[in-house]
């Protein structure tokens, strides 16, 4: 098995598809490896390297791909390049399918197996061969760098002899892997970082690097199949646009990292928040090859709008070439490995990971694979935030009130009116001493009740035994009839002799009840230790 | 004792019953929340004793002495598994002496005091409301500490047309009750409270006969309420502001634990008041899909040994734990795994046991610390990442079919999600079904292993192959 790896024709594409350090691997799997000539000079990988770990050399282009069962690849190819495709040969690149179906059907046409590394599914088995997270790490990082480059200040808050520095504040939308490697990088020089995305489970992702996650007051999420964010409704996008709004004012620094695959990406910086932002400010659109996150961004050009940098570079990983290069090269090297290596390499249908990145195979388009399933983290705005639905909030005090289903309002109704009618009449027919105690009564069972609440669980038990010895003050009613009383008649000393010994059988009950419930509850509270 | 310096006396009692109930919010300040409690109730008997009001002091002493012993000593012999029944049988002394205090209020009303009609006439309707009250609290709590402690079956007892028993019952007292505050003989009125106190007290005897054991948790946190609300109503009926706040934060504090106690079992309180679980007519559903297959059991040595290899192990206790007494061996057993660096934690649904919190009790009586138990919310988040859960005598809390099974009869009842982690080990006497009467699908999972027989013996056998 021959691999090819042509040096790539896009003018700014820094990078290669496999450097010297993984060729060793390559080899030992049983490939041989062409090289077009210069292909790596500017990732520095330079021929001579590439020749030590055991490739040859090609003059040029041409060579390789006549040459090459297998071509690697970086960009997608170009309409040259697919016309040196031969039939039963793979190519393993970035395809992007959703972006130019002619493309696709250009691919189809030679009869090559494609395989587009964009395309892997995100399945915990595929995180290897997951070059799109790679590479956005990297953009995500770059993003930052580009931004502190244009950014006039310290990210970093300082206090000087001089005077004082804010620390700038940097606002990441989208929680992706660029998004979070933007968040880590800005965190890392200083920053005050805050991240919005639509997707709930990224929510700690995004805390763990020590940013503020901002929360919209809505109900949707945005999980869509195979962790990608999906398209949300009208009202949601009116509430997002309203919270960037708000922080746009508030900002140095914006990092857009908001793609949905195979669509434009969402405007959602306006030219009206590029102007509130102040002078010096920078944003980042690392969504510029979809068109942009920002009205005003321009692809592959750094603008300044009203004193604001906008920066729509499209190949942040190619400006960091040898990294790129030697990350992608380990994605290309897993990926031949998921198929087989040298000596059995074979296109596997049943595998899920090639079905799902194979773009052509046998003459048809293989594109798009069934979808993966939707990860088990996804999380509804309700279950995570205060800020409940109404539908919930009324469920959820369903729930809080025993015995009152949702559609009980006349019953509850019902109880409003029986109590208003008793204070009522209380309030006009009992005596004065009456109405003294009633309201000592009603106050404290309202401190009864904000005092339960407090109670940790484990302690009920204890709070049980203490309530019910606190109880045994009615002792005081029975003690209160052993009075001499006054005796001279002779009936009433007959009752208040049956009361006093009434009053003596309680004393004693409620004397058993003291005692025994307190002693328990020190019993029992003497057990708990730490 | 002057009587304003009284009432400030008693004031200064309740602030101090309200520190106390306060303090029991944290495990830290619980023991001081219980001085605040002793002194304030005796601050509260030495004013009543030093009132113009008290002069008997032979009686005094004679009631007072012999109960402080017999209470001494239930306290301090009872087995901390014990711990229901006594709590229940100390709110039957309450219902009995609010029981008592009636009557005796209703024969001399406040000594010496002369009072208008008005104030006669609620002065009867408080008596009569707090013998009722007292009445319910008294049979229903002897009833419960009988159920509690075995002498009666768990089972509910259902009488036919119970529901209609007990509206006539109760529209009967209260006709008698109308009786009772238009006449003025005193004869009259003494038989009228007698007959009241037996209805009431049937209609508590009726009441907790018809709940299943399993709804005990609810049944003497509901009895704990009563009780308040009788100290109130004697509080009411003597005119004294102490009672009636006392009353108060018990009876709240008794009805806030039933409500939480339902809200464990997604239930509502009229729901386990009026019966429909574990009885014939509420448990049907599940029932009929019983689940089947075959149970993988092994034994205490091999159960010990797969506790001795997790990194992590959740266990779970139930009522069982606490009838078998296992808690001491199981947490000597935890104390040598973590020991061994695993991670043990135990997990506490908040209707384990019969009583709110009875599982906390136990466990801090065998010394396990208390910042390794947690909530059922705290720990289900992690049950996934566990290796081993071990289920120790309890089915329904830990029961799949109350998320997965919508017929199921607790279905919606929150659970802890122990099928979530890589092995579940049950120890359990048979394969009977727990109070609810629902099968459990558990058993049957391919990573559940069941360790039959008694919880103490093979909590003892496992002791005995963890012990170096």
């Amino acid at each position: 098995m021959k691999l090819g790896i042509p040096r790539e024709v896009h003018p700014e594409e820094h990078r290669v598809a496999v450097v010297p350090v993984t060729l060793a691997r390559l080899i030992k799997a049983g490939f041989e490896v062409i090289v077009e000539t210069k292909a790596g000079d500017r990732a520095d990988a330079h021929d001579a390297k590439y020749v030590e770990m055991g490739a040859t050399i090609a003059p040029d282009a041409a060579a390789v791909w006549s040459q090459a069962d297998i071509v690697l690849k970086v960009l997608p190819p170009t309409t040259a390049e697919i016309a040196q495709l031969r039939p039963g040969t793979t190519l393993i690149s970035f395809i992007q399918p959703a972006d130019d179906g002619d493309r696709v059907q250009a691919l189809a046409a030679t009869g090559a197996s494609v395989i587009g590394l964009d395309q892997v599914p995100r399945i915990s088995r595929a995180q290897k061969l997951d070059a799109l997270s790679a590479m956005a790490n990297i953009a995500g990082y770059r993003a930052v760098i580009e931004a502190a480059h244009h950014f006039g200040r310290f990210f970093a808050g300082q206090m000087t002899a001089a005077g004082k520095v804010p620390p700038a504040k940097v606002l990441v939308i989208g929680g992706g892997v660029a998004g979070l490697a933007a968040i880590a990088a800005a965190k890392g020089l200083g920053a005050i970082v805050r991240a919005f995305d639509t997707r709930l489970a990224v929510k700690e992702q995004v805390e763990s690097l020590g940013a503020e996650f901002l929360v919209l007051n809505f109900d949707e999420s945005g999980e869509g199949d195979g962790g990608y964010a999906k398209v949300m409704s009208d009202t949601f996008l009116d509430a997002e646009r309203k919270l960037f709004a708000e922080q746009a004012i508030d900002v140095d620094i914006i990092v857009t990292t908001a793609n949905i695959p195979g669509r434009e990406a969402p405007k959602l910086i306006t030219s009206g928040m590029v102007e509130s932002m102040s002078e010096g400010s920078v944003i980042v659109d690392l969504a510029a090859e979809r068109g942009g996150n920002c009205q005003m961004t321009k692809p592959g050009e750094i603008i300044r709008h009203h004193g604001v940098t906008i920066i729509g570079i499209t190949d942040m990983p190619a400006r960091m070439p040898a990294l790129s290069s030697r990350l992608l090269g380990n994605v290309h090297a897993a990926m031949l490995d998921e198929m087989g290596g040298g000596e059995q390499f074979t296109i596997d249908l049943d595998n899920e990971v090639v079905r799902g990145a194979l773009i052509t195979h046998g003459g048809t388009v293989m594109w798009p694979a069934p979808t993966p399933k939707a990860p088990s983290t996804e999380k509804s705005y309700a279950k995570d935030f205060g800020e409940r639905p109404k539908s919930q909030i009324a469920a959820s005090e369903a729930t809080a009130m025993p015995g009152q289903k949702p559609g009980g309002n006349g019953l509850m109704f019902a109880c409003l009116v029986a109590m208003v009618a008793l204070l009522l009449c209380i309030g006009l027919w009992a005596p004065p001493s009456f109405v003294g105690h009633f309201t000592v009564f009603v106050l404290a069972c309202f401190v009864g009740w904000q005092l339960v609440w407090n109670v940790t669980p484990a302690l009920h038990t204890p709070l049980m035994s203490i309530t019910n010895a606190v109880s045994g003050i009615i002792i005081l009613g029975g003690m209160l009839h052993l009075t001499s009383g006054d005796s001279t008649a002779a009936d009433i000393g007959s009752t208040h002799t049956t009361a006093v010994i009434l009053g003596a059988v309680a004393v004693f009950f409620a004397t058993i009840n003291i005692t025994g419930g307190f002693l328990v509850t020190r019993r029992m509270l003497a057990m708990f230790r730490k | 004792m002057p009587p304003t310096l009284a009432t400030i006396v008693y004031l200064v009692a309740a602030v101090l019953f309200i520190l106390s109930l306060g303090g029991l919010s944290r495990q830290e300040t619980a023991r001081r929340g219980t001085w605040c409690g002793i002194v304030g109730i005796l601050l509260a008997l030495a004013t009543s004793i030093a009132s113009d009001g008290v002069t008997l002091y032979g009686t005094v002493v004679l009631a007072m002495v012999p109960a402080a012993i017999i209470g001494a000593a239930l306290a301090s012999r009872v087995q901390m598994t014990g711990m229901p029944q006594l709590v229940a049988l100390l709110h039957s002394f309450v219902g009995a002496a609010a029981v008592l205090v009636g009557f005796a209020s209703y024969l001399v009303p406040h000594a010496g005091d002369t009072m208008t009609a008005a104030e006669l006439i609620v002065h009867h309707i408080e008596v009569y409301v707090g013998v009722g009250v007292g009445a319910i609290t008294f049979t229903g709590s002897i009833i419960a500490c009988l159920k509690l402690h075995g002498t009666m079956s768990g089972k509910p007892l259902l009488l036919p047309a119970r529901h209609l028993l007990n509206l006539v019952t109760v529209i009967v007292t209260i006709v008698l009750g109308v009786w009772l505050v238009q006449t003025d003989d005193v004869a009259t009125g003494v038989m009228l409270l007698c007959v009241a106190t037996v209805l009431t007290g049937l209609l508590g005897v009726h009441m907790v006969v018809a709940i299943g054991g399993a709804d005990m948790p609810v049944v003497v946190s509901m009895l704990n309420s009563y009780s308040g609300w009788a100290a109130t109503a004697a509080g009411f009926m003597l005119g004294n502001d102490l009672l009636i706040i006392t009353g108060a934060l018990v009876g709240s504090s008794g009805a806030i634990l039933s409500m939480i106690m339902c809200r464990g079992m997604n239930r509502s309180l009229a729901n386990v008041i009026f019966g429909g679980f574990g009885t014939a007519d509420g448990g049907g559903g599940g029932m009929s899909d019983e689940p089947q297959g075959e149970v993988i059991a092994l034994e205490a040595d091999v159960a010990a040994q797969l506790l001795h290899d997790a990194r992590s192990v959740v266990i779970v206790p139930g009522y069982g734990m606490a009838v078998a007494q296992a808690q001491h061996a199981l947490a000597e057993v935890t104390r040598i795994l973590r020991k061994n660096d695993v991670n043990v934690r135990f997990a506490i649904h908040p209707v384990a046991g019969r009583l709110p919190g009875h599982m906390n009790v136990l466990l801090a009586e065998a010394d396990i610390p208390y910042d390794i138990v947690l909530e059922m919310d705290e720990i289900n988040s992690d049950l996934p990442d566990t290796d081993v859960v071990l289920v120790i005598g309890a089915n329904d809390i830990v029961n799949p079919s109350a998320e997965n099974d919508p017929a199921s009869p607790i279905a919606g009842m929150p659970v802890l999600q122990v099928w979530k982690s890589d092995m579940v080990i049950v120890m359990k006497r048979s394969m009977g079904t727990g109070y609810a009467g629902v099968g459990n699908p558990l058993f049957f999972n391919e990573n559940t292993r069941m360790l039959f027989g008694d919880a103490r013996d093979n909590t003892d056998a496992m002791l005995r192959t963890l012990r170096p």
